[in-house]
């Protein structure tokens, strides 16, 4: 028996780092899961292989969540698959870093429109469907550079914090409906993400987290299930800070 | 054959928990009948399920009273 037996996941940019961790844990909990990709159709297949492995179901689906017709056709799919909507994990993210004074206008745009846009479209697109049930989960990945701000990402922390704002008043809205919205803010984490960032700002980091050591994906997927099952069902329009004490 | 007016007087008393006799085609949504702005987004909801239609936005908008609601379905219905 897991805790989300019979639940319907969709996680957005699941093919990779800690969308891939998230997906396989709330499988793993019995979830059937949509494993949204933009790109990477092989690495989400694979999701979807090794999910399908542990005896429960799950379909890939390839969307930009910066555009509404191909998030409409993602939410769409998922529950023409499996019949509801019960979680929706907002993870897909990109970067875009510079400095501002060199940042384009369009590594600007880029980054709000998947990490912050795709959110709201996201999260508007399921409303309709868990308003019905009476019930759902969302729950928003956000960042540690979301609050602390961090040189070099304007675009990303800009859309960091939006989501954060952005979390509490989803969960305003839709209180009265029984539908939970919480946000994750991760600290540094072992991803393609962060693997691509200079050492030296590596190390810069690695000297700020008290715990000494980087987290790992399944550090945030455990969070997310704890956020999407029965355990917190008193919890709404928090941020869970999931970073080693990097931030407190 | 059910009216549009009693189907829509159905959903009305279901979703709000009015009392029948308080759906008249000038009753407020939100001043007479106590729905808030997320109540009415419901209402809608359940009437395009219920008349199979799609209401857009801007047409969901402009139904306040019982009576926008009928007078919408049955100029889409027609």
């Amino acid at each position: 028996m897991g805790k989300l037996d019979g639940k319907v996941a969709v996680v957005t940019g699941a093919s990779r780092g800690i969308g891939r961790a998230i997906a396989l844990s709330l499988a793993k909990e019995g979830a059937k899961v949509v494993v949204n990709y933009s790109g990477s159709e092989q690495k989400a297949q694979q999701v979807v292989d090794e999910i399908n492995s542990m005896g429960t179901q799950a379909i890939a689906i390839q969307a930009n969540i910066s555009e509404v017709e191909s998030v409409t056709n993602l939410m769409d799919s998922a529950i023409k698959q499996f019949g509801s909507i019960d979680i929706l994990v907002n993870n897909a993210g990109i970067t875009r870093d510079n400095l501002i004074m060199r940042m384009k206008e369009d590594e600007w745009d880029d980054v709000i429109n998947t990490n912050l846009k795709g959110v709201f479209l996201c999260t508007k697109a399921v409303t309709r469907q868990m308003m019905k049930q009476r019930a759902g989960r969302i729950i928003n990945i956000s960042s540690i550079v979301g609050v602390m701000g961090n040189a070099g990402q304007a675009n990303y922390v800009a859309a960091k914090a939006g989501v954060i704002g952005l979390t509490k008043t989803t969960a305003r809205e839709l209180a009265s409906r029984n539908i939970l919205v919480n946000a994750i803010a991760p600290g540094f984490i072992t991803t393609e993400m962060t693997d691509a960032l200079p050492e030296e700002m590596k190390n810069a980091m690695l000297s700020q987290i008290p715990l000494a050591k980087l987290g790992q994906p399944e550090d945030i997927a455990k969070a997310v299930v704890f956020l999407a099952s029965d355990d917190a069902s008193y919890m709404t329009g928090q941020t869970l800070h999931i970073d080693g004490g990097m931030y407190m | 054959m059910t009216t549009v007016l009693e189907r829509v007087t159905k959903v009305v008393v279901d979703r709000l928990g009015v009392d029948e006799t308080e759906v008249k085609l000038e009753a407020s949504f939100r001043e007479d009948l106590g729905a808030d702005s997320l109540d009415v987004v419901e209402l809608v909801m359940e009437l395009e399920d219920e008349f199979d239609m799609e209401i857009s936005d801007e047409d969901a908008e402009k139904i306040a009273t019982v009576g926008d609601a009928i007078k919408y379905i049955e100029g889409k219905v027609n």
